[in-house]
């Protein structure tokens, strides 16, 4: 299992990876081409990060009629969310985060 | 106007066997130790099944049972119980068990969803959750601290939000 989080560490070590992850966020399920507009990235480029993504599975895929589709996959981040996160801490935490999120909208 | 739908796509790979997913999955004394919620059905194609808070007992989700074939795929429909009557309301819950190798990959496949409705956010929220504490039950007998006990789940916040409202 540790192999495994490695995998996500690293893939996750990447700026052009994880702005692959916050687009599928953005929208779910979305094919390679469609990743790749607007990105100045080669076609070859993108696939490569999403095979690296799949592997460490924070990207799913789904088959749709010809069209293969790309989910963002949250669970392992949530593995290891959970793993240095008590259940206790958790409220106290999403607290922090919304008083950063509301203070750093008011400096805007 | 035709609703915006949406889909997600949830997969984590489990040291465990396809029967002890479907298991985890179906038989409500397991589901309530890592999801704090059973899942109750006679599980054959066209029976109804119920999501359960396992504290109060309340029915948080139901729906029917589309496809059965245990251990490798179950199709729910997945409706909150105060919305059944409204058949845009129903959702799609797909489970795939396989094996791969020496591991069990989950696929959950939640579509037919209104896009941005509470529904999607709450389960987007809820999937990545349980699925973790799934793995962690199976694999090590005990479920993740962060869930058991939780009366928190995602589906009761959205029946305190509607009763709220």
């Amino acid at each position: 299992m540790v192999a495994d989080e490695d995998k996500v560490f690293k893939a996750l070590a990447d700026a052009s990876r994880r702005q692959l992850l916050d687009r599928l966020r953005r929208k779910n399920g979305q094919t390679l081409s469609e990743l790749c507009e607007g990105h100045d990235m080669s076609r070859q480029a993108v696939t490569k990060h999403l095979n690296l993504l799949e592997e460490a599975n924070l990207v799913a895929t789904a088959k749709k009629g010809r069209e293969k589709l790309h989910f963002l996959n949250p669970v392992p981040i949530n593995e290891i969310y959970m793993r240095w996160i008590g259940k206790f801490e958790q409220g106290r935490i999403q607290a922090l985060h919304n008083l950063k999120q509301a203070l750093q909208e008011k400096d805007q | 106007m035709t609703q915006a739908m949406t889909e997600f796509v949830y997969t984590t790979y489990i040291n465990s066997t396809p029967q002890k997913v479907w298991d985890a999955i179906t038989n409500p004394e397991f589901a309530r130790q890592y999801w704090g919620h059973g899942n109750i059905s006679s599980w054959k194609a066209g029976a109804k099944w119920e999501h359960v808070n396992d504290k109060t007992g309340n029915v948080m989700m139901t729906g029917e049972v589309l496809e059965s074939h245990p251990p490798s795929r179950l199709v729910l429909s997945w409706v909150s119980p105060d919305k059944v009557a409204d058949r845009s309301e129903h959702s799609r819950v797909t489970f795939e068990i396989e094996l791969m190798d020496s591991l069990v990959r989950l696929n959950v496949i939640h579509d037919q969803l209104k896009a941005g409705s509470d529904m999607a956010k709450g389960i987007s929220r809820g999937w990545p959750r349980v699925l973790s504490s799934m793995k962690t039950f199976l694999e090590t007998g005990r479920p993740l601290d962060t869930w058991a006990g939780d009366s928190q789940s995602c589906a009761s916040k959205e029946k305190a939000k509607e009763q709220a409202a």
